[in-house]
């Protein structure tokens, strides 16, 4: 038959092994590689700072975007009665649990040449992966947001107005009142953010020193057998988690404990 | 001098029950009104009505300054207050809880500070100015009601249930702001009780609510 090699079928492809043959075992690899990891975090490593400088900025830019975008349509469905607010809520409750490979997808068909928003030139841009996880992050600062704020006790809106406030500052003293569950929902948005690999390496193109991020350079790395920057990247990304739990769980406290004196005003 | 309110015909339905029933009634200004009357005939609702935080079904409340008739806006709403049964005290420290009719007038700090410290002396908090106002006992919270009511200097002061679950040291703390408001301040006073004795101590006017609707005590 045309195309069929006589003698037997071909042979089967090998999968090439993640760790390259060097006569160590997986775990002594391992090993070496969180010792050169530790040296290139000790070391400041340009490329390692750069790829960490890039990730704040995407993640942060993103978190801010929510916040400004989310804080508002948040506090405007707790303190009125929108119509469609179920509606919006129901949307809002399913966009926390969107999975971030989908969304890149989806980006990926807007913003490619061909698509509606391919006008704009934002793929493989930061620009795109800052759409990406706001599109992330939005949900769940809106939603945490408009639980905090709906949570208020009523006293406190009545107490603002009959000492005198006037509409907006009623409803800034509610927002206010609710700080602590905001910033909650703040800090949970980065954390969905900062680990999420799939949509910005979608619309990111994980370009070297332009769209190259912590997780997009771990999935590279690691493919390539490069161990040594994915596991320092992995150390990193750990330590970020890290601190953004125990800034939640600072605030949380913060927000709970019943004695001391103001800290925070 | 404080300013008088005149309830005409007022009448107000929760739930299919009507508690207020065409109630009308002068408050005249400076004066100190204690009502009292049995759980549910209406007083809280009243002193809503006339905090403006609620409106009537019908009828109407008329706020009068040396006779003449106020609009019932922003201006208005700032020359009166309420001191909620519960207080509503927000999660800040006790001084930032007294300043805060201050702040939303666009009073300056320097002012601020001098007038809050003044009350928190008067109503014997000024220890705990920095503490966190949700950690004060249930009296010192009501004394933090008071204070923040005070601060504001207010035309017409509304007091709900103030000495309500609250032991007898801090009820007579209490009793005294009241009466060194009344002594300093000049304003019209209307407050709801269930104490006869305390009532007899403060009222200038006593009066009973009844059947949703208010009559001389």
């Amino acid at each position: 038959m045309e195309g069929v090699r006589a003698g037997g079928p071909y042979p089967l492809p090998q999968t090439p092994s993640p760790i390259p043959y060097s006569g160590l075992s997986h775990v002594d690899t391992i090993l070496q590689g969180f010792i050169s990891a530790f040296k290139l975090i000790l070391a400041l490593d340009p490329e390692l700072l750069k790829i960490i400088w890039l990730s704040l900025q995407v993640s942060g830019g993103a978190l801010l975007l929510a916040i400004l975008l989310g804080l508002p349509l948040g506090a405007l469905m707790a303190l009125r009665r929108l119509p469609l607010r179920g509606l919006i809520l129901s949307i809002l409750n399913t966009g926390m649990g969107l999975p971030p490979v989908v969304v890149g997808l989806v980006l990926y068909l807007l913003l490619s040449r061909s698509g509606p928003l391919g006008f704009m030139s934002l793929l493989y841009t930061p620009g795109a992966m800052i759409i990406a996880q706001f599109i992330l992050a939005f949900p769940i600062v809106t939603s945490l947001a408009h639980t905090a704020i709906v949570n208020v006790n009523p006293i406190i809106r009545q107490a603002a107005r009959v000492l005198g406030a006037n509409p907006w500052q009623e409803a800034l003293t509610v927002i206010r009142e609710a700080r602590y569950g905001i910033i909650t929902g703040g800090i949970a948005g980065l954390g969905r953010v900062t680990a999420e690999v799939g949509s910005v390496i979608i619309v990111g193109g994980n370009i070297a020193g332009y769209t190259r991020v912590i997780t997009t350079t771990i999935a590279l790395e690691t493919d390539k057998g490069n161990f040594d920057l994915a596991i320092a990247l992995g150390i990193i990304l750990l330590g970020l988690s890290l601190l953004i739990n125990l800034a939640l769980r600072a605030i949380q406290r913060l927000g709970r404990t019943s004695s001391g004196v103001i800290l925070w005003d | 001098m404080g300013l008088s309110l005149e309830l005409a015909q007022i009448s107000k339905t929760y739930n299919g029950h009507e508690v207020l029933q065409e109630c009308s009634w002068t408050f005249e200004p400076g004066l100190t009104h204690v009502i009292m009357g049995p759980n549910g005939t209406g007083k809280s609702t009243l002193l809503r009505i006339c905090a403006l935080l609620e409106v009537p079904d019908r009828g109407r409340v008329n706020f009068l300054a040396g006779g003449l008739p106020l609009a019932p806006d922003l201006a208005l709403k700032r020359r009166l207050t309420l001191v909620l049964p519960g207080v509503g005290v927000f999660n800040t420290s006790v001084f930032h809880n007294v300043a805060y009719g201050l702040k939303i007038r666009g009073i300056g700090s320097r002012e601020i500070e001098e007038r809050v410290g003044a009350i928190l002396e008067t109503v014997g908090l000024a220890a705990k100015r920095r503490q966190r106002a949700l950690d004060l006992s249930t009296g010192q919270s009501k004394r933090l009601g008071l204070a923040r009511a005070m601060v504001i200097d207010p035309e017409v002061l509304l007091l709900d249930e103030p000495t309500a679950s609250i032991d007898q040291e801090n009820s007579e703390i209490i009793e005294g702001i009241i009466n060194k408001i009344k002594a300093e301040r000049k304003a019209t006073i209307i407050m709801v009780t269930h104490d006869p004795i305390q009532a007899e101590r403060l009222a200038d006017r006593l009066l009973i609510m009844k059947e949703g609707s208010l009559l001389p005590g």
